[in-house]
């Protein structure tokens, strides 16, 4: 590992495309980073927003959060509310002093398994650079209140 | 947050080797004695494959013995085994929702190399599937009736096909088709690889069959604007574009083509890609289905200037059949399965400038001289170019727009043996030499290999290279220089011709990502529909109840579109005869007491499934309407929307999980 740091990081995953991409990249033997572990969701429009805090309460460096290209939402809009939470979250994180980079959206269809790989080594190679997020207790319970 | 309150719960954690997929990169013994730690387990097993009978019968044997109340399987994606191990746990008397799975394959031992990281990743992902499926709750899958209508969109050899199949087994069939006739590509074509069958003969009396069939409905010159429901239940609208003669009226005498007020065709006819003429009032080719002729409001001197003596009016006299106000229409029917079989467009050959096609006149596309060698094309067969003399000498070009990185990396499949049957047709017809430059020849069929045999023993020279340039003869004889480098004599080789014949590939059609978005399906990245599973699934897409034939999927020949057509069709008749389909229970739902009326999740939901109850101040959700994206549940600020498998609980619990 570069600097010694291997960075946690989670992924709410779409059931419908980045989850298939990330399926297909398995398929394909593609490697990559191994630090992402993914939930799965039905739709990225899911992923409540105390859900991310959450993550990074317990411990994750990053966060990262996969849905369909804009207008293939298997549910017609579920991205769009995903990618409005995103941008809110983003600017709230900045105020709990953790950096907007750590959370990160991208839309990964089902057939882009070699994005998909790509997507996952930038994002981990991004907080790795990032550095840990800091161990301070009061700090992650800050971001629980 | 509840705390994990595993008491009561008893877990079994089962870790699949999958032969050495998982194992070869997972430590799998250090991952069951993790898997033995976590709370709530009661037993932890390994084994070699844990989808085999003796495998799931491990399960059944533990949930008796050891009282198993929740089973966690580690082992490949959830897409292709859930079904397997939630039936396998409900053979032994648990509800199937008690059930997760971990992958642990392609999510993990398939991607990464590092054996400690690889098994570290592994550990991180059970040990939050153990905390999640505390939470998890028995449901009842919802059981909604099949319609038994199909909807065929596509009217080209793959939606004949499953039309008939489907019709002939008694079940009712919408077949649209965009166009004025039914018969797509294939009612271009002369004769077909490699049994050198007629196309028409042998595609014409199923088009026929389909306009009798009494199962199905045809719609032509239509097209689908909407789709709502889900499998079972589709609501699909169409629009109808108007064809200014009414199909029930008219009785196919073509009189009206004779009186056009134009004596001479004057304009390119489509069906002969623009290499013959037609009039404004037209049929498509001679044996179109319907016969029935159609008004192109772009040419005809009625809707240009609205003064035409409509001599085809008068001479269609009391049938009535000619209506230039006819307007659009929509049409909405219910059906319970779709079939696509959109087809194909042809590469445009205009994207590789250095061929010269649409500059120098002798440069044609493999279709253009399909119609040229029909006896029913522009011709009436004989193989002449453009300024009328006959070629001597004709050279093919292979993989236009195929395997090349600057258009597409993928081999059209179907190239290399329609050209040798055109070399095969221009040697039977012509006593033109012929060059067929190749990068390889593809001819994996049956009796494919004994075509290519047959074709070179016939006198085509195949130069193995890639043609280079297309430029015309220095000499002013009105020729053309084909320049590649035959690379088994390792020369760069001239050869003047007089015809070029472009072997172009297949490609998605134009709108084919209007049309995915249509159907709430996904295009692979060469723009072909995607199968649900290449291999186990090809005819399947994601959204079930909608099924793919033909290419629309990918190229293929006709025989494979035909087969696969068969399929697209079974697969529709097993849903319908089973009467009834199991939907996912992953819909949500509204705890009441935690709702405090603030309507948020009403705007939320994309199917209107929220109304608000003014009476009760409450949320209501119908569970009818409901598609499970929970996207109300995300945006629920007191945690009152809820969803099956995937509710607050067991996701916040699988975060955690994953960390620590």
């Amino acid at each position: 590992m570069n600097n010694g740091f291997s960075p946690s990081i989670v992924g709410f995953f779409c059931n419908w495309c980045t989850y298939l991409a990330t399926d297909l990249a398995g398929t394909s033997r593609m490697k990559y980073a191994p630090n992402v572990r993914v939930v799965r969701t039905m739709c990225s429009g899911r992923v409540d927003p105390q859900m991310v805090l959450w993550a990074f309460r317990h411990g994750a460096d990053g966060v990262l959060i996969g849905g369909c290209h804009p207008g293939d939402c298997h549910y017609q809009e579920g991205n769009y509310k995903t990618l409005r939470r995103t941008i809110m979250l983003r600017k709230m994180l900045a105020q709990f002093g953790i950096e907007p980079e750590r959370l990160r959206l991208e839309w990964i269809s089902a057939a882009e398994g070699g994005r998909l790989r790509d997507v996952m080594n930038e994002f981990t190679e991004q907080i790795r650079r990032l550095g840990p997020l800091p161990e301070k207790v009061e700090k992650r319970e800050a971001v629980a209140a | 947050m509840k705390s994990n309150g595993s008491k009561g719960v008893r877990v079994g954690v089962y870790i699949c080797h999958c032969g050495t997929n998982i194992a070869g990169t997972v430590d799998v013994k250090a991952l069951t004695e993790y898997g033995a730690t976590l709370p709530g387990v009661v037993v932890s097993r390994d084994y070699k494959y844990i989808c085999s009978d003796p495998g799931q019968e491990l399960i059944k044997e533990d949930i008796r013995e050891h009282q198993l109340n929740r089973v966690v399987v580690a082992s490949c994606s959830p897409l292709l085994h859930e079904q397997t191990f939630r039936s396998a746990v409900a053979k032994a008397g648990l509800n199937p929702f008690y059930c997760h799975m971990v992958n642990i394959r392609e999510h993990d031992s398939w991607v990464h190399e590092d054996r400690d990281e690889a098994t570290e990743k592994a550990k991180d992902l059970v040990r939050a599937a153990v905390r999640r499926i505390v939470f998890h709750d028995a449901l009842e899958r919802k059981r909604v009736p099949i319609h038994p209508d199909v909807m065929i969109v596509g009217g080209g050899i793959a939606g004949i096909h499953a039309a008939l199949t489907l019709a002939n087994s008694g079940k009712h069939v919408y077949l649209v088709e965009r166009e004025a006739t039914i018969g797509g590509h294939m009612a271009k074509f002369d004769k077909t690889f490699p049994t050198l069958d007629c196309a028409a003969c042998i595609l014409t009396p199923k088009m026929t069959a389909v306009k009798s069939h009494p199962n199905i409905t045809l719609w032509t010159l239509s097209e689908v604007a909407q789709v709502d429901g889900y499998v079972g239940n589709f609501k699909v609208t169409v629009k109808r574009k108007p064809r200014y003669i009414y199909e029930d009226l008219c009785v196919g005498c073509m009189e009206c083509i004779e009186a056009c007020v134009y004596k001479q065709a004057k304009y390119p006819d489509e069906f002969n890609l623009g290499l013959g003429k037609r009039k404004p009032i037209y049929i498509p080719f001679p044996q179109a289905v319907p016969q029935v002729p159609v008004i192109d409001r772009e040419t005809c001197i009625e809707f240009k200037t609205g003064r035409c003596k409509k001599t085809c009016v008068e001479v269609c006299g009391e049938r009535n059949a000619i209506d230039f106000r006819q307007e659009e229409s929509t049409e909405t029917v219910e059906v319970g399965t779709i079939i696509l079989a959109t087809g194909f467009q042809v590469f445009d050959a205009r994207r590789i400038p250095y061929y010269g096609y649409g500059v120098y006149p002798g440069v044609y596309t493999a279709l253009e001289v399909e119609r040229l060698v029909n006896a029913a094309g522009p011709t009436g067969g004989e193989i002449v170019l453009r300024d009328g003399r006959k070629p001597k000498a004709i050279g093919i070009v292979h993989c236009v727009g195929s395997r090349d990185e600057h258009t597409n990396r993928y081999c059209s499949r179907v190239c290399c043996m329609y050209s040798l049957k055109l070399a095969h047709l221009i040697k039977e017809k012509t006593d033109a030499e012929v060059y067929s430059f190749y990068i390889d020849i593809r001819a994996p069929g049956k009796a494919f290999e004994e075509f290519y045999n047959r074709v070179a023993e016939e006198g085509t020279n195949f130069i193995r290279g890639k043609v280079a340039d297309v430029f015309p003869d220095p000499n002013g004889n009105g020729r053309l220089i084909l320049e590649a480098e035959h690379t088994l004599l390792g020369m760069v080789q001239k050869i003047p011709v007089d015809m070029v014949v472009l072997s172009v590939g297949l490609e998605a059609q134009p709108d084919a990502q209007e049309v995915r978005r249509l159907f709430n399906i996904s295009c692979s990245t060469e723009g072909f529909f995607l199968e649900r599973h290449p291999k186990l699934a090809p005819v399947n897409t994601f959204a079930d109840g909608i099924f793919l034939a033909g290419c629309c999927q990918g190229p293929k020949d006709i025989p494979d579109t035909v087969a696969q057509a068969g399929a697209a069709a079974a697969e529709a008749l097993a849903l319908i005869d089973a009467k009834f389909v199991e939907l996912e229970p992953n819909t949500a739902y509204i705890v009441e007491e935690a709702c405090s009326g603030c309507h948020v999740c009403v705007g939320m939901c994309p199917f209107t499934a929220i109304h608000f109850d003014a009476e009760k101040k409450l949320a209501v959700l119908n569970e009818a309407l409901c598609k499970g994206c929970g996207t109300c549940v995300a945006a629920c600020p007191s945690g009152a929307a809820q969803q099956n498998l995937f509710g607050d609980e067991q996701l916040f619990a699988e975060v955690e999980g994953v960390l620590v």
